[in-house]
């Protein structure tokens, strides 16, 4: 059991704790699981969660960025007062729990429909749009020189590598090949500036509490590049949950987003979130087609997996809406 | 010729089924992957209801936009190769329009409740 290894690793590092108690798998695919726990302290109960590769499955998959050097971001977003959890512990080979890390427990919410749609965050909705932004340019201002090794990459290999993963599927697409040709003839070039991009900040990867943001979730995309990528990303319909009009997270404006952002002394280009905002919805079409794919292919032959598949349609009229919006 | 009930009637008899008599029946993760179940079944008998005609008006569309003749999932290709090499683009007479009527037509069959569905439908179609 797991609890078994957790509590000798908490011993080691701990001050004071004397064991684990009420670890439950919140969620996991055959690479990567998130696991609750409690620390037993004689101060009280401390909230925890572990987040690993079970043994046998460290190779990351090419574009995450890997567990070690998520934890160090965290790490790192957490000294620079930009809301994420603490890193407690980074897994040694000895404890017998696989690669990871484990981090201090946020109480909050990270459902997108409830942080819609639940009274608990009505005082925390209007202010949202506009905290992200400032979240994001502290996000953005992390001290370069301390991140861990990241893949860097441009919009152009960007396009060239979801076209690559589009053909692969052969799943002919007209208003894919026309989101695909929009943003060659779109790309905006190398930016002038680069920086760390988390590369999944989005309504569903941030824990709110009823006071606003505390704490950005799922660093394993984070790469260096355009940081106009993080703030296009954030506004794709598909994380707006129903709240159409309000294109960041389903909370706010652009203008709110933008004015966060730059109250925190960093500056916006809205043509280059736009373009990014178009990447971001054929980039999440495509990952329906792939989830499809691997549907048919197996191993996972679930029902929610083959559903997926049947979603891309809506990154289709979403791309149609971004490109070829009809009257009024 | 097959004898009836048609599919339609019997998917639909299916889904009636899970959703009246063993939905109150089940609970936790397994009541989620049944609604998963039903919302599939569903999403069959739309397709099973309006595939046939609306296949059809889509070939039709894509005869007139591309000079030729093909099945359905033939000049879906070719238009994607067109639209791949710059043949044809949004300035093509007829393309938005195309592309636009078969994307509502998905979208009635995958997520008839998805909010830029509902509010294109709200346009007139």
């Amino acid at each position: 059991m797991i609890e078994g290894e957790l509590s000798r690793s908490v011993q080691r590092w701990c001050a004071g704790a004397t064991g684990v108690t009420g670890a439950a798998k919140l969620s996991g695919g055959a690479s990567q699981e998130t696991w609750r726990f409690d620390i037993t302290h004689p101060d009280g109960p401390i909230g925890a969660i572990l987040r690993r590769s079970p043994k046998g499955y460290g190779a990351a998959p090419t574009r995450a960025a890997g567990l070690a050097a998520e934890a160090q971001l965290m790490q790192l977003a957490f000294e620079a007062g930009v809301p994420s959890p603490r890193v407690m512990h980074v897994l040694t080979p000895d404890e017998d729990l696989g690669t990871g890390f484990i981090m201090q427990r946020v109480e909050g919410e990270t459902i997108a429909r409830k942080i819609l749609r639940d009274e608990e965050f009505a005082a925390a909705r209007p202010h949202l749009a506009r905290q992200i932004g400032g979240v994001l340019a502290g996000l953005h201002r992390l001290p370069q020189d301390k991140l861990p090794e990241l893949r860097s990459r441009s919009a152009t290999q960007e396009i060239s590598e979801f076209e690559r993963d589009y053909r692969s599927l052969n799943w002919p697409k007209p208003v894919f090949e026309l989101a695909l040709r929009w943003l060659r003839d779109h790309d905006p070039g190398p930016s002038v500036e680069t920086t760390l991009v988390h590369g999944d900040f989005r309504n569903g990867n941030l824990i709110i509490g009823a006071d606003g943001v505390r704490a950005v979730l799922d660093w394993e995309l984070a790469h260096l590049g355009d940081p106009m990528e993080d703030l296009g990303w954030v506004c794709v319909n598909s994380w707006r949950f129903g709240e159409i009009d309000k294109p960041v997270g389903g909370f706010g404006s652009r203008v709110e987003l933008f004015a966060g952002y730059e109250a925190a002394g960093r500056k916006v280009d809205p043509s280059r979130v736009k373009f990014w905002e178009v990447m971001g919805t054929l980039r999440w079409g495509i990952m329906c087609g792939g989830m499809m794919q691997r549907f048919r292919e197996g191993p996972d032959h679930s029902m929610e997996r083959a559903m997926i598949g049947r979603r891309a349609s809506e990154t289709e009229i979403d791309l149609l809406r971004l490109l070829a919006p009809r009257g009024g | 010729m097959q004898d009836e009930p048609t599919p339609i009637e019997l998917t639909k008899a299916v889904a009636d089924f899970l959703r009246n008599d063993i939905t109150p029946l089940i609970t936790g993760h397994q009541a989620f992957k049944l609604r998963v179940a039903i919302n599939i079944l569903d999403l069959v008998t739309r397709q099973l209801t309006q595939e046939e005609g609306r296949d059809a008006s889509e070939v039709e569309r894509l005869r007139a936009l591309l000079g030729m003749d093909g099945s359905v999932t033939e000049l879906n290709r070719a238009l994607a190769e067109r639209i791949a090499k710059g043949e044809v683009d949004l300035a093509t007479p007829g393309l938005a329009e195309h592309l636009w009527a078969t994307t509502m037509d998905k979208l009635a069959v995958d997520q008839p409740n998805y909010a830029s569905y509902k509010r294109e439908l709200s346009r007139g179609g």
